[in-house]
């Protein structure tokens, strides 16, 4: 329980990290960092399939198309960059608050789903569930870093060599 | 052996990218050219003992790949349309690095592809969606202008709506279902029918396939996307990317999974006709070559929607085998538009004019698959028509199939347009000297003229042998 929570933490403080950055790529990384947590969190929760789904679909696939959108962009100027910071942090400096609102008042409220969920048929095991359940995507997934890692080398190498 | 049409091309992009001196632009283009023809010529002459074969690595990367029928005519579409894109993306881009990366991208787009048609699992289907999505990206915004960056972050943006509206189904279709397989899947919704979340799960997914497959009403990135793309692009976007990733799997899902629920059948007819008449009526209005030929697709994916949304055999037969069609006749038009956009620089069809005596082939070949889109008798566009108004007849759906035909006039009116003042009449001074655009454009312009006329004439070999079973193999 205690580790759950600190992972809870975690999870909140990368979240917010990520809302609160002012640098897209830190943002992007700080959303594949937050899918990790959670991965791990569903994980604990003794959902195994959803965390490697969770693990793939953020941290993985998103992250690559995140990575090429952010290398389309372009730099602004450092002047740009502190007005554009400031505004940032008028912006959002309530949202930390508010998570620790809406935290407090979570714990209060008891959930009942009325749902019957399935019966878990797969093993408790990332490791059996990557390489003996999920082969196909395991493939997929190579393939989009391979295809992220392309995207990079022509929208951005090139770019910034011409 | 279905693993081979993955692994191949995977193997080929690792073994592309080795550190090694030599012309590996000229080796990516035999190689890919090679693994497409190949794939088309496997499937056209289906060993019967070649899908039934185990993989010689047995069980150690068992990817659980599956082929029917309607599998089979995916392949084969894949790999006349990937080839075809292959000899003209030689012939248009002539720097050798960008070849590479270009025939690189093309690969990881065929993996995308030819997962996705043959997969079994609608969470390996959401991560093979995304290969082929984020490969058409990158492929779209290829020459980094700013109407290609433009086209490919619409694409991108409503993809990712697409993405999040089908991960939210699967979610929600988690709830009921022990795991994710079509068959799991498909269990969990014959049994809970009526469930309201089913319903909004299901209907979430066929939207996102609605944006994935360019429908209106969300079709704002498909004219931009088709239109800024490269030649090359622009025929493996039109002629198969969004017909994987958006109705064959349509097909798929609401034949195999969902199964027949007629609020969404009636959807899929509305979503049909109103794509059948907004395409042609936004391509009436255009004077670029590609964007006629971007709302021409929109308005003859509607029809392949209309077929699948009939629900009777002989519509989904007639789908299946528009699909097909709308791949050949489609990326033999956007062939042409190559050509004629690199001789003459430009996509504007007010500018030309009189290109039929300086180009032949252009000339003679564009006007089969203009006949072909309009549905003129022998082509096989008019037998696939011809399948799916007699299935909405049947039906009794007289209104639907009204509509069908009176816009098969607009979509001639509008294509001829083209013809008229592309490759006939008179030839501009500036515009003398212009020839055909090179052998890798004629090749494939000439196979795909040749495979319009040979489909159509073997028509009535084709119906009943191939076709109807195609419609009714599902599982």
């Amino acid at each position: 329980m205690v580790i759950n929570i600190i992972i809870l933490i975690a999870l909140v403080t990368a979240a917010l990290w990520t809302a609160m950055t002012t640098r897209l790529l830190r943002s992007a990384v700080g959303l594949a960092i937050t899918s990790a947590i959670l991965s791990i969190l569903i994980f604990r929760l003794a959902s195994p399939i959803a965390a490697v789904f969770e693990l793939s679909v953020c941290a993985g696939l998103i992250f690559a198309i995140f990575i090429i959108s952010i290398t389309v962009t372009q730099r602004v100027t450092p002047e740009a960059f502190e007005t554009r910071k400031k505004e940032r942090m008028t912006k959002f400096w309530p949202l930390p608050i508010i998570v620790i609102i809406a935290a407090v008042v979570l714990t209060q409220i008891h959930f009942q789903t009325t749902f019957n969920l399935p019966a878990q048929t797969t093993p408790n095991d990332v490791k059996i569930i990557l390489w003996n359940l999920r082969h196909l995507d395991l493939l997929g997934q190579i393939v989009i870093l391979l295809t992220g890692a392309f995207g990079v080398v022509i929208l951005f190498k090139e770019w910034k060599n011409g | 052996m279905l693993s081979l049409f993955l692994l191949l091309p995977f193997l080929g992009i690792i073994a592309l990218n080795l550190p090694v001196k030599g012309r590996r632009d000229a080796a990516a283009f035999l190689y890919t050219l090679s693994l497409s023809i190949g794939q088309a010529i496997v499937v056209l002459f289906n060993p019967g003992d070649f899908w039934a074969k185990p993989d010689f690595w047995g069980g150690f990367f068992n990817l659980g790949l599956y082929a029917d029928n309607l599998t089979f005519v995916m392949l084969l579409s894949i790999g006349i349309v990937v080839s075809t894109a292959v000899c003209v993306g030689w012939q248009t881009i002539s720097d050798h690095r960008q070849r590479l990366n270009f025939y690189n991208l093309v690969l990881i787009a065929l993996i995308g592809m030819n997962g996705t048609v043959m997969l079994t699992d609608i969470f390996s289907l959401y991560v093979f969606l995304e290969v082929t999505a984020i490969s058409s990206f990158i492929l779209i915004a290829f020459h980094r202008d700013l109407n290609a960056l433009e086209g490919a972050f619409k694409y991108i943006v409503l993809s990712a709506l697409a993405t999040v509206l089908m991960l939210t189904s699967i979610a929600a279709l988690l709830l009921f279902s022990g795991g994710t397989s079509f068959a799991a899947v498909s269990a969990a919704v014959k049994s809970n029918s009526g469930n309201v979340i089913v319903i909004i799960a299901v209907s979430l997914f066929i939207c996102g396939l609605f944006i994935k497959g360019g429908l209106v009403p969300f079709h704002g990135w498909l004219p931009a996307a088709y239109s800024a793309a490269p030649a090359a692009v622009s025929i493996l976007l039109a002629g198969i990317v969004t017909k994987v990733a958006g109705i064959y799997v349509l097909i798929r899902l609401v034949r195999d999974v969902f199964g027949p629920i007629s609020e969404i059948s009636s959807v899929l007819m509305l979503v049909g006709t109103f794509s059948i008449i907004v395409g042609a009526l936004a391509a009436l209005k255009q004077d670029n070559f590609k964007k006629i030929l971007a709302y021409s697709s929109i308005s003859q994916v509607g029809y392949i929607v209309l077929g699948l949304g009939c629900g009777s055999p002989l519509g989904i037969a007639g789908a299946i085998f528009h699909l097909f069609n709308h791949s050949i006749f489609k990326s033999l038009l956007f062939v042409n538009s190559a050509a004629v956009e690199k001789q003459t620089g430009s996509t504007d069809i007010t500018k030309m004019g009189g290109l039929g005596s300086r180009m032949p082939y252009s000339n003679a070949t564009n006007l089969i698959a203009i006949f072909s889109t309009s549905g003129i008798p022998p082509m096989a566009g008019f037998w696939s028509k011809l399948v799916i108004i007699m299935a909405l007849w049947q039906m009794g759906h007289f209104t639907y199939a009204a509509i069908a035909i009176l816009v098969s006039v607009i979509t001639l009116a509008y294509l001829l347009a083209i013809q008229r003042k592309v490759f006939f009449g008179i030839l501009p001074q500036e515009l003398k000297h212009i020839k055909e655009a090179g052998i890798w454009i004629v090749i494939p312009a000439v196979t795909l003229a040749i495979i319009i006329i040979g489909t159509g004439l073997c028509f009535p070999l084709l119906f009943k042998s191939f076709l109807m079973p195609v419609s009714s193999f599902f599982k």
